[in-house]
């Protein structure tokens, strides 16, 4: 196994490492790097994690001075069941590859991130949901078994029935439990290329709360945009989109890639710059709505096709928060988060609202049946503060953050929020008693010890 | 696309370029044939390439360096195309870093024996193979390294050089029966064999590689450089008179 010293970042720059790094083709090969990280020399910790696309927006795939195992290369489909729909494959496949074979076949991924570059193993690790949420759960619902290899160099077939507690660790696990070398799961039937997508003006936080009651017990897909710097009587205002599987075809064809070239430095944004663009993303809605026929690619990941545009927030990089909170208290706490977000006057884009349907099935799974809310925010002087406000906020109204977007949580913060961690810890104790399989964050709140 | 899909036999099909290569044809609805010593990995490889693009795949097993096996691939690959056009990818070779090889002397014969003599061995077989056919393809992967001998690859460069004019003789050989030969020329790709070197500058997508390398045999191209932009590095490299070269630390 070849192992390169490179510097690696979240996909917020926020949070950067150096790792020594291997990039495995071959399955066997896992093995021979994670037997090589455990029998590293002394200067050298002895622990790795798993890296996929590299989407998580913190340290969740990083780990600083010790070795990092990338998924990417092992992305090959190795079943499919036309009669289940049961899919197995390498962990490094992306969710764009996923969907390239299957959506021309009617069958779509249960439930996927907002980028495409994402992988399974990834979605694995996070549970990770989409804008289907309500109707479908999150990724790791839709999980049959899972091979993983675990930190004693065995490799065990792993399903809800066979082993549930290292199961139930896995899924949101952050890739803390083992290096996942297969993964079966179930597609979704009656999906379609084309989605008709309906956006709707949103006047303010109430009515999206309204709206929303009613249409997450019946539309397909749904996701809110707000324009975090309203304030006042228009707090909460945006637009909102709720997508079916259309019938109707249309050529396929796929959208050209731009890139952001360089390193947006940071005066271009600012508060005026973001307000002006949030107006105009509102305004482009009619007062009455409107409907459009879109690829189900252009809907899922309107970002994917800008590439590298984490390079909008210049060097510094930024934060993503992303909070669930529960039904009942997601009126009251929505309005705090918004109006401190507002108060700041911290330049951020659009900030996504969505409903989630259920728990999910990790002991570290994010979702719980609630409000979720997501915004970037450009790291600078006063940002960990307000992202501290917004936890504490959070916490207050028995919400959580998702740990995929994470890079500042505390660890007595996460205990409050994640009432399955005992369990979780549990499980490492049996599975990974050195802590072979770490992170900068695992260590960060304390769900593996310091080294 | 053809009504008769062409059948692609792959040597080497576990190396990056060749699992690239495989899907770029898969993906042009070719039938592929994957040969190599990795037969499990292989397996997993023609799963993929059967779900992703519904063609038939068979893996055999096959080592360049044991001459006794390349008869019978040729024969499943002949049997499994049945009427088809069969077609030949080579891709394997082996590329120890060249401090390693000045570290080994004796590591010199496993890389002259791989790229070179086993290669020549084989496309001897197969141009037997091909004359009887009189069509098909003959894509085989040599290296920008074989155009000019330099200090940092110069064993590897020279099976490469060797390979490249024995493949200018087959060409014109097979072309006389209607089969084309492609030599193919790949600057540095982001592969398994050059993920150590961080050395190395802008490194090709082997995906992109995959593809030029299934254009260049579709259009008949005799030489190919992948990505396009090192041919003219390599006229340039090859411009400089060996008095100045031999100075420059590449």
């Amino acid at each position: 196994m070849t192992w390169r010293e490179m510097e690696i970042s979240g996909w917020g720059r926020s949070s950067t490492a150096r790792v020594r790094a291997a990039r495995p083709e071959r399955p066997r090969e896992i093995e021979a790097a994670l037997a090589q990280a455990k029998a590293a020399d002394k200067l050298r910790p002895r622990d790795l994690i798993a890296r996929g696309g590299g989407r998580a927006y913190g340290d969740s795939a990083l780990n600083d001075g010790g070795h990092v195992l990338l998924t990417t290369r092992l992305n090959r489909l190795l079943g499919f069941d036309p009669r289940t729909a049961e899919v197995v494959c390498e962990p490094g496949i992306s969710f764009a590859d996923l969907l390239a074979t299957f959506l021309p076949r009617g069958l779509m991924v249960p439930a996927s991130p907002g980028t495409a570059f994402a992988t399974v193993g990834g979605a694995v690790a996070a549970d990770v949901h989409g804008k289907n949420h309500d109707r479908h759960g999150s990724f790791g619902d839709h999980v049959r078994w899972f091979e993983l290899l675990l930190a004693d160099g065995t490799t065990r077939r792993v399903s809800a029935d066979t082993d549930p507690e290292l199961f139930a660790a896995t899924i949101g696990g952050m890739g803390l439990t083992g290096l996942l070398r297969s993964v079966c799961f179930r597609l979704l039937p009656g999906a379609r290329p084309n989605v008709t997508v309906r956006e709707q003006r949103m006047a303010s936080i109430d009515h999206f709360l309204t709206a929303f009651t009613e249409i997450r017990e019946t539309a397909t897909f749904s996701v809110g945009w707000i324009d975090a710097l309203a304030r006042g009587a228009s707090l909460g205002r945006g637009v909102l989109e709720t997508a079916e599987f259309a019938a109707e075809e249309r050529p396929f064809r796929p959208r050209k890639a731009r890139a952001v070239p360089v390193d947006v430095p940071h005066v271009v944004l600012n508060r005026w710059s973001i307000r002006a663009f949030n107006e105009l993303y509102f305004r482009r809605v009619p007062t009455g709505g409107r409907e459009r026929l879109r690829s189900v690619a252009e809907f899922l990941y309107p970002l994917d096709s800008i590439r590298d545009w984490n390079r909008i927030y210049g060097r510094r990089g930024f934060y993503q928060f992303q909070a669930v909170i529960p039904d009942v208290a997601a009126p009251v706490a929505l309005r705090q988060l918004l109006e401190t977000i507002a108060g700041a006057g911290k330049a951020s884009f659009l900030a996504v609202l969505k409903t989630l349907g259920r728990a999910g099935r990790g002991y570290l799974s994010f979702p719980i049946r609630g409000h979720t809310l997501a915004l970037d925010f450009p790291r600078g002087p006063g940002t960990d503060e307000l992202l501290r406000r917004l936890e504490a906020i959070t916490l207050d109204h028995g919400g959580r953050i998702y740990l995929a977007k994470d890079a500042l949580l505390s660890p007595a913060s996460l205990r409050a929020m994640y009432p399955g961690l005992p369990q979780f810890e549990e499980v490492l104790r049996r599975v990974d008693p050195d802590a072979v399989f770490t992170s900068d964050q695992a260590r960060r709140l304390g769900l593996k010890p310091p080294r | 696309m053809t009504a008769v899909p062409d059948t692609w036999l792959i040597l080497g099909a576990s190396s990056t370029i060749a699992r690239a290569f495989a899907r770029a044809a898969a993906a042009a609805n070719a039938n592929i044939v994957l040969a190599g010593r990795d037969v499990s990995d292989l397996e997993a490889t023609a799963a993929d390439l059967r779900v992703r693009f519904n063609q038939r795949v068979e893996v055999v097993e096959f080592d360049a360096r044991a001459p006794a096996t390349h008869a019978q691939v040729f024969d499943r690959a002949k049997t499994f195309a049945g009427p088809s056009t069969l077609n030949l990818f080579l891709a394997f070779a082996v590329m120890p870093t060249q401090a390693v090889i000045d570290a080994d002397p004796r590591l010199v014969q496993d890389i002259i024996d791989t790229n070179f003599t086993a290669a020549v061995q084989i496309l001897q077989r197969a141009a037997i193979l091909f004359e009887e056919q009189r069509r098909g393809r003959v894509v085989v992967i040599g290296s920008v390294a074989g155009d000019r001998g330099r200090l940092r690859n110069y064993v590897y460069g020279a099976t490469k050089a060797g390979l490249h004019a024995y493949l200018q003789g087959l060409r014109a050989r097979l072309w006389r029966s209607g089969v084309s030969v492609t030599t193919i020329k790949p600057g540095p790709v982001d592969t398994a064999l050059t993920f150590g070197s961080d050395r190395l500058p802008l490194l090709a997508d082997p995906d992109k590689v995959g593809a030029a390398c299934l254009k260049a045999a579709l259009d008949g191209r005799e030489v190919a450089y992948v990505p396009a932009p090192w041919r003219l590095i390599m006229m340039i490299l090859c411009a400089i008179p060996e008095k100045f070269f031999k100075k420059l630390n590449v």
